[in-house]
């Protein structure tokens, strides 16, 4: 019984709840039990409890449990980033997407450990210990928001939060074998979440499926007036229907797809196997053209840190989190804090986007950085004249096991190669699990024009039918 | 490739960054961020003239706020994360002052 | 070595910090203060908190566009702010927000001054030293009260255009005058709400190619602004004469002593690593917003000193000292409407410092006991010779006591002017001559300078009630010039 309830969708639990055949007390008291049973290390937080205030059959999320990716503020409750210098930190407000989730009905179950500032694609940057791969405990989930992705993958939580920078919801869906949306630059603020590089940071959901993912993000768009960089969303988000894609036009980017692009044998197989039943519903496969993508990932790692080094300059040990006396003076306060709270890849990118930004070198790499960011800006408004949307495997790679990269901090950053352009341009793109490569979930990634998340959802959603991935890892006996 | 980093520009950009660097990590760092600066390097050989750089990626200008005051943190509050709360605001070593 | 000393030029430019007078901070809602307990005035915007974004006050960009309209500035149609980015405890994020490669306002001129750019910013925290510098236990320790934190800052920028101490400290004036006329800020200096650096060097006279710098700090007066800068024109000065060079650095003004002393040159060390804001959005100053700017743009004082000048023959002194405190202006030109035509406007800008000297030199007359009708009336019955000019300073005194009518205190006080054939001046006159023949015979050889001591006689034996024009006729007559 508990659990063929645990096995439902946040959609389907929802409807069940708002229709009197299911009790949300119930189902949150479950999936509490499970997660505080969590051996993953996905939880940064777990609340202790039903909330006070109940819950509400009459909202839209009825009461459904949510995960919250350790970055997003929850009043009161413990938000850190993943970070040392933020240990026990309770911030005296919410996110604005939280709080729209909490005003659509969801409940806060807890909060999922990321890498530190999001600042990672394996999970392993976590001040507070790696989250583990619920497909196999030795491999990485993924990051940043590896603790939602294993949490979602797991069953330890219907659905959760992460946030998309380069690739942090993407990667570590692919990597969890689950769903997960990057959104379009602006259509969810950014209010409460604690920025690694603001003019490319976007929130967004880790689902078990499509139809979960199209949900969550209906209720976490649009404008706030606490962020001036978000937008209305044109036009009310869909629930996804569509089961051919008769007539899609998809474009495969050669240059994401070359032979030195560092793409695995297995991925490239599942990718193809994609491409014939996308085919086979209808789709036009193409090989397009974006020129400037190889150089996306240079940009990406010279305007995020550069982004970053400002953005982590407020932890100075003054207002909150950690303090380091150093000789005493102010100065080696300073950075006898940073030096004890920061980990050594948040130190790598402030010391990379310090330099970058300094006198002298601004124009050689920071500048150049926007440039090339307009040429792949453009890229993608060209391929959009001639297709709907371009596909990519979503990483290079699966699952790779812990320890394997992060004594190589170039090899660690090459797995953003295929989420990284269109971090730089935007867009939104969505990451679905297409199958497995020997035992391990292998996702694929599909990109639109700005705004064009219906038709994208839709298009993932006539996929995600064709494809029919078993979501779990129990079941394929990924689960020690 | 690109030059090593020196020593010394590793010193000056952790000092601009306020992180203490044991000498030991001042020498990894020296050799990473230069492995990652050689690898960045190609972009600098595009052609890139007369190419607007890009800061915000969305067409939107203004967004501004009216002048109206909200309410302000009550100030135990706002001193609750403090790691030095003092006479009601926020002890810090005095700049300037040395510790000797 | 030849015998003729190079004469130096000092050239000198002022970059001024206004706090504009908006009911929020710059990028949140927090009210200013001024005065209240430290940390009342917070949110996690301005305290910095993780996760908080900054939002543009609407009213700070409109003041903004009105400082640039009243400085004859460009008013650039698009405009972003940048981050500029350094430690210290009275910067919550790490980088104030601020403009950087292109600001709200281009060239403009204020005066004989060119402006060379206004841009909007963020004002820092107060930090407060607190600790006993007990340096064998314990550090020294200072307090951040963000209060203040965020307010929003006009940062006017001059071109090099002034040449002395005392011009400086004029041109200050003139800006601040302006400011305050606009409505955008209390332009007071004490409270830090006008705040002014000085970039000065010295140079041969003739010279066209500026000197070495230096920036001054901390000039939170008028007069420390001049005192400062006359220093350190002196200190350029004499280091040029003996032969040695001007070091660029940034100097602390000392009021207490009125030395200069150099900033540490490890706080001088900065990169700032500018780059653009990616939290906030371009600014586009719209048509719209151009002109609601215009429109609540009151005359500038400049150009109502040049008007009163011009259209009513004042002098160009007392033309300033009424533009430069509208509410003497104000006055002064209600009193001229309510007098009407016949009223002779030089006369009557004549009566207004001895007004504000009677109700108080900072007050303003439209809440002293005086209507520019009553002074109007005043001044007519002076022009008239109803009342010397001797009398009615004490009808004044009285005005501004009982607020009564000037004709009604003449009447009432016996102070009318004695005057005419029938009055009995003649006879006081010739007393007066019979008085002091010594004078009356230097008076009659030409030495006009003698007449005093006989008009003094007059005006003692008629306690000021005669005219002292019609006295001098009066003696002249008796005296057959």
């Amino acid at each position: 019984m508990s659990d063929a309830l645990l096995n439902l969708t946040a959609a389907a639990a929802a409807a069940a709840i708002r229709a009197g055949e299911l009790d949300p007390a119930e189902l949150f008291e479950l999936y509490r039990e499970r997660a505080a049973a969590d051996s993953l290390n996905a939880f940064s937080w777990l609340c202790d409890g039903a909330p006070d205030a109940g819950f509400d059959r009459s909202t839209p999320l009825a009461g459904v449990p949510l995960g919250v990716k350790d970055l997003f503020c929850t009043a009161g409750i413990p938000t850190q980033s993943g970070s040392r210098i933020l240990e026990g930190y309770r911030p005296p407000y919410t996110a604005t997407v939280v709080e729209r989730l909490y005003a659509a009905g969801a409940t806060l179950l807890g909060k999922t450990h990321q890498d530190e500032f999001a600042m990672g694609s394996s999970n392993e940057n976590c001040a507070f210990g790696p989250v583990l791969n619920p497909w196999d405990r030795t491999r990485v989930p993924g990051g940043s928001s590896g603790g939602s992705a294993a949490a979602v993958a797991a069953g330890l939580v219907p659905w959760a939060l992460g946030t998309d920078t380069g690739g942090s919801i993407r990667q570590p869906a692919s990597f969890c074998g689950i769903v997960g949306l990057k959104p379009t630059y602006g259509s969810c603020s950014r209010y409460g979440m604690i920025a690694f590089a603001s003019s490319l940071d976007q929130a967004g959901p880790l689902t078990r499926d499509v139809s979960d993912s199209a949900l969550l993000f209906s209720h976490m768009v649009g404008q706030d007036a606490n962020d001036s960089t978000s937008l209305a969303f044109p036009e009310p988000v869909r629930m996804p229907a569509r089961r051919e894609l008769s007539g899609v036009r998809l474009g495969v980017p050669e240059e994401l797809l070359s032979a030195d692009s560092g793409i695995d044998q297995g991925v490239r197989e599942s990718f193809e196997q994609t491409l014939s039943l996308a085919r086979g519903l209808g789709a036009v496969v193409s090989p397009c053209r974006l020129p400037h993508a190889p150089h996306a990932l240079s940009a990406y790692y010279i305007v995020a840190p550069a982004e970053a080094s400002a953005n982590l300059a407020r932890f100075d040990g003054v207002r909150y989190g950690l303090r380091v006396p150093g000789n005493g003076d102010l100065e080696s306060m300073y950075s006898a804090t940073r030096a004890a709270g920061f980990g050594p890849e948040v130190k790598r990118r402030i010391m990379l986007g310090t330099y970058a930004l300094s006198s002298g070198y601004y124009d050689a790499y920071y500048g150049t950085a926007l440039r090339v960011r307009t040429r792949i800006a453009q890229d993608f408004q060209r391929a959009f004249e001639q297709f709907d949307f371009i596909v990519t495997p979503t990483a290079p790679g699966t699952a790779f096991e812990l320890g394997a990269k992060s004594s190589d901090p170039l090899a660690m950053y090459l797995n953003d190669f295929c989420t990284v352009p269109m971090s730089l341009a935007g867009i939104p793109a969505i990451s679905i699990p297409a199958g497995l490569s020997e035992g391990l979930p292998v996702g694929f990634q599909l990109a639109g024009p700005a705004f064009s998340e219906n038709r994208l959802l839709d298009a993932a959603f006539a996929l995600e039918q064709a494809i029919g991935f078993d979501g779990s890892p129990a079941r394929a006996g990924g689960r020690a | 490739m690109v030059a090593m980093l020196e020593r010394e520009t590793v010193d000056h950009v952790a000092r601009l960054a306020r992180l203490a660097l044991s000498d030991a990590e001042t020498d990894v760092m020296a050799v990473e961020l230069s492995k990652i600066l050689d690898h960045i390097e190609a972009i600098r050989t595009l052609d890139l003239d007369g190419v607007e750089p890009t800061s915000h990626v969305i067409d939107v200008v203004n967004a501004l706020r009216a002048d109206v005051p909200h309410h302000s943190l009550p100030r135990e509050l706002a001193l609750a994360s403090a790691p030095d709360p003092v006479d009601g605001g926020f002890g810090v070593p005095s700049p300037g002052a040395s510790a000797q | 070595m030849s015998g003729a000393a190079v004469e130096y030029e000092p050239v000198i430019g002022l970059e001024i910090h206004v706090q504009l007078r908006t009911r929020t901070k710059m990028f949140c809602g927090c009210e200013l203060s001024f005065g209240d307990e430290p940390n009342v005035h917070t949110c996690p915007r301005c305290l910095g908190l993780p996760g908080t974004l900054p939002v543009v006050n609407a009213q700070a960009v409109h003041y903004g566009i009105m400082i640039g309209l009243a400085l004859g500035c460009e008013i650039a149609p698009r405009s972003q702010f940048h981050r500029k980015n350094y430690f210290y405890p009275d910067l919550p994020k790490g980088y104030q927000i601020s403009q950087y490669d292109v600001p709200i306002c281009g060239p403009g001129k204020l005066g004989e001054v060119r402006i060379h750019r206004v841009h909007l910013e963020e004002d820092a925290a107060k930090l407060v030293h607190v600790g006993e510098s007990g340096r064998i236990h314990g550090a020294d320790r200072s307090v951040v009260d963000f209060n203040r934190g965020g307010t929003p800052l006009a940062e006017i920028v001059t071109e090099p255009d002034l040449h002395s101490a005392d011009e400086a400290r004029e041109w200050l004036n003139l800006l601040r005058t302006t400011l305050r006329a606009i409505g955008v800020s209390d332009v007071n200096m004490e409270e830090g709400s006008l705040r002014c650096d000085a970039n000065v060097s010295v140079r041969p006279l003739g010279s066209d190619q500026l000197g070495t710098k230096t920036e001054l700090k901390n000039m939170n007066s008028f007069r420390f602004l001049a005192q400062g800068v006359k220093a350190e024109i002196e200190r350029q000065t004499a280091l040029l004469r003996a032969g040695e060079q001007v070091q660029q650095e940034t100097l602390h003004f000392d009021p207490a002593s009125g030395r200069l002393t150099p900033l540490r040159s490890k706080e001088q060390a900065h990169d700032y690593r500018y780059f653009p804001e990616p939290d906030l959005v371009p600014l586009v100053v719209t048509e719209a917003m151009l002109e609601r700017a215009r429109a609540e743009l009151p005359e500038l004082p400049a150009d109502r000193a040049a008007r009163l000048e011009r259209d009513l023959g004042l002098s160009g002194e007392r033309a300033r000292e009424l533009a430069f405190r509208p509410e003497l202006g104000d006055f002064y030109e209600a009193a001229l409407a309510a007098g009407g035509p016949q009223l002779d406007a030089v006369a009557l800008a004549n009566w207004i410092p001895p007004l504000v000297e009677r109700i108080g030199s900072d007050a303003d007359p439209a809440g002293s006991r005086v209507s520019p009708s009553a002074l109007a009336a005043l001044v007519a019955l002076v022009s008239s010779r109803a009342v010397s000019q001797t009398a009615a300073r004490d009808v004044l005194t009285l005005m501004v006591q009982s607020g009564d009518q000037p004709a009604t205190i003449v009447e009432r006080e016996g102070l009318g002017a004695i005057g005419g054939d029938d009055s009995g001046l003649a006879q006081v006159v010739a007393a007066a001559i019979a008085a002091d023949p010594d004078a009356a015979e230097k008076v009659r050889d030409g030495n006009m300078k003698a007449v005093g001591p006989l008009v003094g006689y007059v005006m003692r034996e008629t306690k000021g009630r005669a005219d002292g024009g019609e006295i001098t006729r009066l003696i002249r007559e008796q005296l057959g010039l």
